[in-house]
């Protein structure tokens, strides 16, 4: 009998690894064969790591950081804002004609899933509407420009 | 006969339109007299005070001074046609300012008036200018650069002047870093070991007022360990030197698993220090926590948000909420006000940014009561309702920043707005207090 019981339990923790295992190689493959970024998760993302320089409506701060509101570097080339995210904004920049100097440390830490989903939010909050960011396209920025 | 008569008339005459002619000079070399706006400006202010705008949309307005005639002088961190600093004058008497000229192909922040010369400062240099009798400036187009070839980052850049008695002139220079870590403002990253940028940054520098093209090599490293400070006075009670220090920001978004975005929000304060020679304030290896009352060491060397720094360090005299962004600070001297503000401090916060998510705080002018140099009592809201909202959750939305803080000749106090570039005056009189 407790020998039965043992099994049975062992059997059930197979199972349930096993379960474990394969809804956690799934899921990306769900994802990536959608390749839709989540924004909802890029919402709690731009919570964490980016609301308290560029501000809660995106308007960041006079002088210092940035604005996220219709401006190019956010709308325009993808390439250009994943390279920002990844490895950081060292250099002055100009915006309508004021300037915002304060530097933008690398967020490279972040996973080419939450870049993607990070940003897609931002192109399409605060007024923005661009195309969202997949993380394919994270993942060829980040090995082209080691 | 005749000849009898025309000799005293003309004399008469003579003294008449001469002394006509002295009676207007003398009115117009006065400020003219305060009177409030109806509305108060906008501005909410205690008892007995009032405030009008004396000028509106004249850029992003930072220090200013006034000359003995209450003509007004005014840097703008960024020029106007070219120009970056403005002279004002109120020559109708209305109370309402006009700018009669401007000059200085420079922007900046810093702007004093000292024994017959005008200073200003860019980013990078300090220039003086000789003024007239008058105290107007004599040849704008030509200063004498005193300073200059001075580090100037891309945070902490801009440049407050101040001088004492002696012909010595006080330069802040911001250090161009948050916590000097090795990736700046970076997730964990530490700090470069020594912080190698002090030498040159993140202090006070003195300097000769009266020698020409001056760099670090005549100057003296004053005091150390000043992360950025834009407010600063030479108190003449007892002749040194008080600034106020922009603290530190990101302490949860660069270290999450010490700090939550509420204590993020709130640490650490912002804070005033009587500042002798020789001093060391201690950033970036601590900050002051306000709710603790101690100096704590700072995460990028080792701290935990708990751990004590130094005792070396000297410690504040005063301490205020988190990121307020103390942009100017002044010493009271007049005599409009009423007594119990007689060589207090009053102080311009600029306004926070880095407390969101949390509600900003500043945007206000506070009043500090001193006795002895030391602050005797609580400081309180001055003047409060520049940003014309009940709550600033976001910086943009304010409407006015205050930045700049002149005494007038009157004792009435001149406050300048950098967002829109709005000019206040705020004046006193026993006729405004309630029944």
């Amino acid at each position: 009998m407790k020998q039965k019981i043992a099994c049975i339990a062992f059997l059930l923790i197979g199972l349930l690894t096993n379960l474990n295992a394969q809804t956690k190689k799934t899921a990306p493959a769900k994802a990536s064969a959608k390749t839709e970024p989540s924004l909802a998760n890029g919402k709690l993302l731009y919570k964490k790591h980016c609301l308290v320089c560029h501000q809660a409506d995106g308007g960041g701060v006079m002088g210092l950081n940035p604005p996220l509101i219709k401006t190019d570097y956010v709308l325009g080339d993808p390439k250009r804002l994943i390279n920002i995210l990844l490895k950081g904004l060292n250099e002055e920049i100009e915006i309508d004609g004021d300037t915002y100097a304060n530097p933008m440390p690398a967020l490279g830490h972040l996973s080419d899933e939450e870049v993607a989903d990070v940003l897609s939010f931002v192109r399409n909050s605060f007024g923005n509407k661009a195309s969202v960011i997949t993380r394919d396209q994270v993942k060829a920025v980040r090995v082209t420009k080691k | 006969m005749r000849k009898k008569i025309i000799i005293p008339l003309s004399v008469t005459c003579f003294l008449l339109v001469g002394s006509l002619c002295a009676f207007m000079y003398k009115h117009n070399a006065e400020i003219t007299p305060f009177k409030a706006d109806a509305d108060q400006a906008g501005l909410k202010l205690p008892t007995g005070f009032g405030a009008s705008k004396v000028i509106d949309n004249i850029g992003k307005a930072r220090h200013i001074v006034l000359t003995k005639d209450g003509s007004v002088y005014i840097k703008l961190m960024r020029m106007v046609n070219g120009k970056g600093i403005l002279f004002l004058q109120d020559k109708d008497k209305d109370g309402k300012y006009e700018v009669q000229t401007s000059f200085g192909n420079y922007g900046g922040t810093g702007i004093t008036i000292k024994n017959g010369y005008l200073y200003a400062s860019s980013d990078k240099e300090v220039f003086r200018y000789q003024l007239n009798d008058q105290e107007q400036v004599i040849d704008p187009d030509n200063p004498e650069k005193i300073i200059t070839g001075l580090l100037a980052g891309k945070q902490h850049q801009t440049k407050s002047i101040v001088l004492d008695n002696e012909n010595n002139i006080y330069v802040n220079i911001g250090a161009p870093t948050n916590s000097c870590q090795e990736n700046d403002r970076g997730l964990e990253s530490k700090g470069k070991a020594g912080c190698p940028i002090l030498d040159s940054a993140g202090g006070i520098w003195q300097f000769k007022a009266n020698q020409l093209n001056q760099s670090y090599h005549n100057g003296i490293r004053y005091a150390t360990g000043i992360r950025n400070v834009m407010g600063l006075d030479w108190n003449t009670e007892n002749n040194t030197l008080y600034v106020m220090q922009h603290g530190r920001d990101n302490l949860n978004s660069s270290w999450p698993k010490l700090f939550n975005e509420k204590q993020s929000a709130e640490t650490p304060a912002e804070v005033m220090y009587m500042v002798k020679k020789g001093d060391n304030a201690g950033w970036p290896y601590i900050y002051y926590d306000s709710a603790l009352q101690k100096k704590i060491l700072a995460p990028e060397y080792g701290g935990d948000g708990k751990k004590e720094g130094s005792s070396d360090y000297i410690d504040p005299i005063a301490d205020f909420p988190a990121h307020m962004a103390p942009n100017a600070l002044l010493f009271y001297t007049g005599n409009m006000f009423p007594a119990r503000y007689k060589n207090g401090a009053f102080i311009a916060f600029h306004g926070s940014w880095n407390r969101a998510p949390e509600k900003q705080a500043g945007y206000f002018v506070v009043f500090v009561p001193f006795a002895n140099g030391k602050p005797s009592g609580k400081w309180e809201v001055f003047a409060d309702g520049f940003s014309g909202l009940d709550a600033v959750m976001v910086p943009r939305e304010a409407q006015h920043r205050p930045c700049g803080l002149a005494q007038a000749p009157d004792g009435s106090l001149f406050v300048t707005d950098d967002v829109k570039g709005t000019v206040y005056r705020i004046g006193y009189s026993s006729k405004n207090k309630l029944p």
